[in-house]
């Protein structure tokens, strides 16, 4: 038995000595066992070679399935280690962890996944007995040629960057912050706030969501922990856990954020004497001018000029009035993008979510119908700082008697999304109370199930129902604003089959609100190659496991808070956003993280200096010597791909845990019994 | 679905050299949504499909493999930018070679696949399976056959 070439590797005449492998196959309760013959595999380990041990647990990652390992290794019975079990992505660290406590390296491990790759995805017992066999024996040729190999350790950043300012990214910065951490909070809209803040009250306990969330935003704005970046995105993030860098782009405001005191003469002075453009933050239900403010409580408190709608920018012919009533000489016309890039160990990705698209579902008419509202429209009409000033009327200034609100609108459908939004029941029932309570409407809901489960839902729900507002359980099919009798007349109709009374119900409304679901935000795939990290098939953040790391992704560093993780509610998002401030906390007190094991390296002697290597290296980590004509790889920077190794005509480029000739052992493990 | 295997029928061993971070993910996915597929195929983790030498595809085949599938991120999704382009390039140029050793084209295959397409991990396995299954088993012609140097493995 020979070592490889290169690399740190063990001495023929270390304590060690020469390969004994203990292999432990794993029964996972039922879920390996209940499909592969245990007993058949370990029994077929034992015949390999140069394994000395081989024993089987009904939980291998349980304290009595580690002790097992670490028994052995002690008893000097081992000194490598593969356990046949779940994937490495599941328990690959909590069995170096294990083979480290026996005392052996923890790279002297290797894990064949039995249980994901083969007892879960295989019909026939024999099948999967036969291909566990296959794996387990391509781990056991290849451990037998591992090399201790010394943890390494970088150390980490104190700042934490959280990118987007709704509640989820208001409440992680002010956490960090909190505990003594620099923040940058970066924020695309010009205020931070998100959803929350145009929202008037919040389920169940009709908290008003100003009173709650704009002191939370105001704290940002004084923290001295907190550099607030808002009308600003990341455009490139480089570097690795702990050391991040990422660059800033400052879109301009046209109006200096140092000197704007948000006292909003500008705007009353504006050359346009009416709002004349869409208002985003009222959904399109009001006009605002080229100069304006989302909302009174925006935070930062500074007027931003629309570029587009703007006369001076369009014709350069404008008294610009605006700047004459600035009496801090605020403005400046020639502001252009701005650039920062900063240093941090740790982001917390808080993107949010956007509401579902309701022209996507004509049959219900929005678009079409004047007094067909989505939700977030509602919520802007009900908020004292709306449109309306809070008062619920249509678009013709007149209030509805009757309103009808549906749910599940792009949820729960399999020509849409298939999830379930999981806010839209509880906003509705809120939605119900406060539109009965203004003015006293008779509301419909039609749901398909209703879900309530949190703290006070339920009971939220038992209160509406005593309010007297009506539930019509079936899913909605159109709504129409044809008459069929003259009681629909200058109504619109909703169609919706009735499935507790067995009939199809036609139901006459002044008004109709579609409860939008949630979806992830229109560019979260951009923004998950931008952090390295990966989305579900339906475009939510993918978290690093779903129960036991939920706010961990698995690029190191990167965290998730809030809906861009799927859809949440605030207490939710906020109870999240906390657990990632405490994951970068962790990190950072820590002090250090370890780096990546499987790092390349150039072996001297072979190396033949052609240089296809150094170009090949996404993160410019190979180096050329031109005295020596050699090239080296610096192991700090290298993050473990092997593009280089796959690359190098003379096989001097090599990585660890991944060499040629561990890989080819593997190869030839997996073909060569079964 | 696979079928439990025949007495006496060919059951073509692959060989798949999976990415870490999409397609590896992804067999995880298909395990974990319990999808059923194919027995046959063989996976090997590499951190990204950019490390895969050709001459693995090479020895799979010397060692016994009768197909060779290779999973790599979708392009432009590669966790270090763009090893999947890498491995696309060595794929096509290994492909034009394999013809002239007797290996039929069929028996190797590149697939792109994400972490969330556990059902494509599914559909190409079963795919190469029957696929591989209709080409019968791979006989090598006598003679030389690429083979890396054994120097530090020979002892085992």
């Amino acid at each position: 038995m020979r070592e490889p070439e290169g690399g740190r590797r063990v001495p023929p005449d270390s304590p060690n000595g020469g390969p004994k492998i203990g292999v432990y196959v794993c029964h996972c309760g039922l879920n390996i066992a209940g499909k592969v013959d245990v007993g058949a595999v370990v029994e077929f380990a034992a015949s390999l070679p140069h394994v000395t041990v081989a024993r089987d647990s009904k939980f291998m990652c349980s304290d009595p399935g580690q002790e097992l390992i670490q028994q052995d290794l002690r008893d000097g019975l081992v000194n490598r280690v593969v356990v046949a079990s779940c994937s490495p992505l599941m328990h690959e660290a909590t069995f170096r962890r294990a083979t480290a406590a026996g005392g052996e390296s923890p790279s002297h491990f290797q894990m064949a996944s039995i249980r994901e790759h083969v007892a879960w995805v295989t019909a026939n017992g024999d099948d999967a007995t036969e291909k566990a066999k296959a794996l387990v024996a391509g781990a056991v040729r290849r451990v037998a040629l591992h090399e201790v190999l010394e943890p390494r350790r970088s150390p980490v950043r104190p700042d934490v960057m959280v990118v987007g300012g709704g509640i989820a990214g208001i409440h992680a910065a002010l956490t960090l912050a909190d505990a003594g951490k620099h923040v940058y909070l970066v924020e695309r809209e010009t205020t931070i706030g998100g959803h929350m803040a145009k929202f008037d009250k919040t389920f169940p306990t009709l908290d008003c969501a100003a009173c709650i969330l704009t002191p939370k935003m105001s704290a940002v704005r004084a923290h001295p922990n907190i550099t607030l970046w808002t009308y600003s995105d990341v455009v490139a993030v480089q570097g690795y856990a702990g050391d991040f860098r990422v660059r800033v782009r400052h879109r301009p405001r046209y109006v200096r954020e140092d000197l704007c005191t948000g006292c909003l003469a500008c705007i009353d002075a504006c050359v346009h004497k009416q709002g004349k453009f869409e208002d985003e933050w009222n959904e399109g239900l009001s006009k605002r001018k080229p100069i304006y403010i989302p909302f009174p409580q925006a935070t930062p408190p500074v007027v931003v000029v629309d570029r587009d709608a703007c006369i001076w920018f369009k014709t350069g012919k404008c008294p610009r009035t605006c700047v004459e009533a600035c009496e801090r000489n605020a403005f400046d016309f020639e502001q252009t993008e701005t650039y920062d890039e900063v240093d941090v160990g740790a982001i917390i990705l808080a993107t949010g979510y956007r509401t579902f698209d309701a022209s996507r579902m004509p049959e219900y008419g929005y678009g079409l119908y004047p007094n067909v509202y989505t939700s977030l429209e509602v919520e802007r009409l009900l908020n004292a700082a709306g449109p309306t000033g809070g008062e619920v009327v249509l678009r013709d200034g007149s209030r509805p008697r009757t309103v009808g609100i549906i749910h599940c609108v792009g949820s729960r459908d399999a020509k849409h999304n298939l999830w379930c939004s999981k806010v839209c029941c509880m906003y509705s029932l809120k939605l119900a109370h406060m539109v009965k309570e203004r003015i006293g409407a008779e509301v419909y809901n039609f749901y398909i199930d209703m879900r309530t489960p949190g703290k006070g839902y339920e009971e939220f729900y038992d209160k509406v129902l005593r309010e007297g507002v009506h539930m019509v359980r079936g899913r909605v099919a159109g709504v129409t604003d044809e008459a069929a009798s003259p009681e629909e007349e200058g109504h619109l109709v909703i169609r919706a089959e009735d499935t507790l009374i067995g009939a199809v119900r036609r139901i006459p409304v002044d008004m109709v609100i579609l409860a939008v679901g949630i979806e992830p935000q229109p560019d979260a795939q951009e923004v998950r190659r931008l952090f390295n990290v990966s989305c579900g098939s339906e475009g939510f953040f993918t978290e690093r496991h779903p129960k036991l790391a939920p706010v961990s992704t698995f690029t190191d560093g990167v965290f998730l808070a809030g809906a861009c993780q799927g859809p949440k509610d605030i207490p939710e998002s906020v109870a999240q956003a906390g657990a990632a401030a405490a994951e970068a906390l962790a990190m950072i007190d820590r002090g250090h993280v370890m780096l990546e094991a499987s790092t390349a390296f150039i072996d001297d002697a072979a190396c033949s200096g052609c240089k296809t290597c150094v170009g090949l290296c996404p993160f410019n980590a190979i180096s050329f010597d031109e005295e020596r004509k050699k090239a080296s790889v610096n192991e700090v920077v290298c993050k473990g791909c092997g593009i280089c190794v796959g690359a190098c005509p003379s096989g001097a480029a090599q990585q660890h845990l991944f060499t040629d000739d561990e890989i080819l052992s593997e190869i030839e493990g997996v073909l060569a019994y079964v | 679905m696979s079928e439990p295997a025949r007495e006496g029928a060919f059951e073509p061993r692959i060989v798949a050299f999976f990415c870490n971070w999409c397609t590896y993910t992804a067999a995880d996915l298909a395990g974990i949504s319990r999808m059923q597929y194919a027995p046959n195929v063989r996976v090997i983790r590499l951190m990204c499909s950019g490390r895969l030498d050709p001459q693995f595809v090479l020895a799979a085949f010397r060692e016994g493999a009768d197909g060779v599938l290779i999973g790599g991120c979708h392009p432009g999704d590669c966790h270090y930018q763009e090893g999947n382009v890498n491995a696309l390039r060595r794929v096509e140029l290994l492909r034009r070679m394999l013809g002239d050793l007797g290996i039929e084209e069929g028996r190797l295959r590149l697939e792109w696949i994400s972490a969330a397409e556990g059902d494509k991990v599914q559909r190409v396995c079963n795919e190469m399976t029957e696929q591989v299954r209709a080409l019968g088993p791979l006989r090598l012609a006598p003679g030389p056959v690429p083979v890396l140097q054994t120097e530090g493995r020979e002892a085992r």
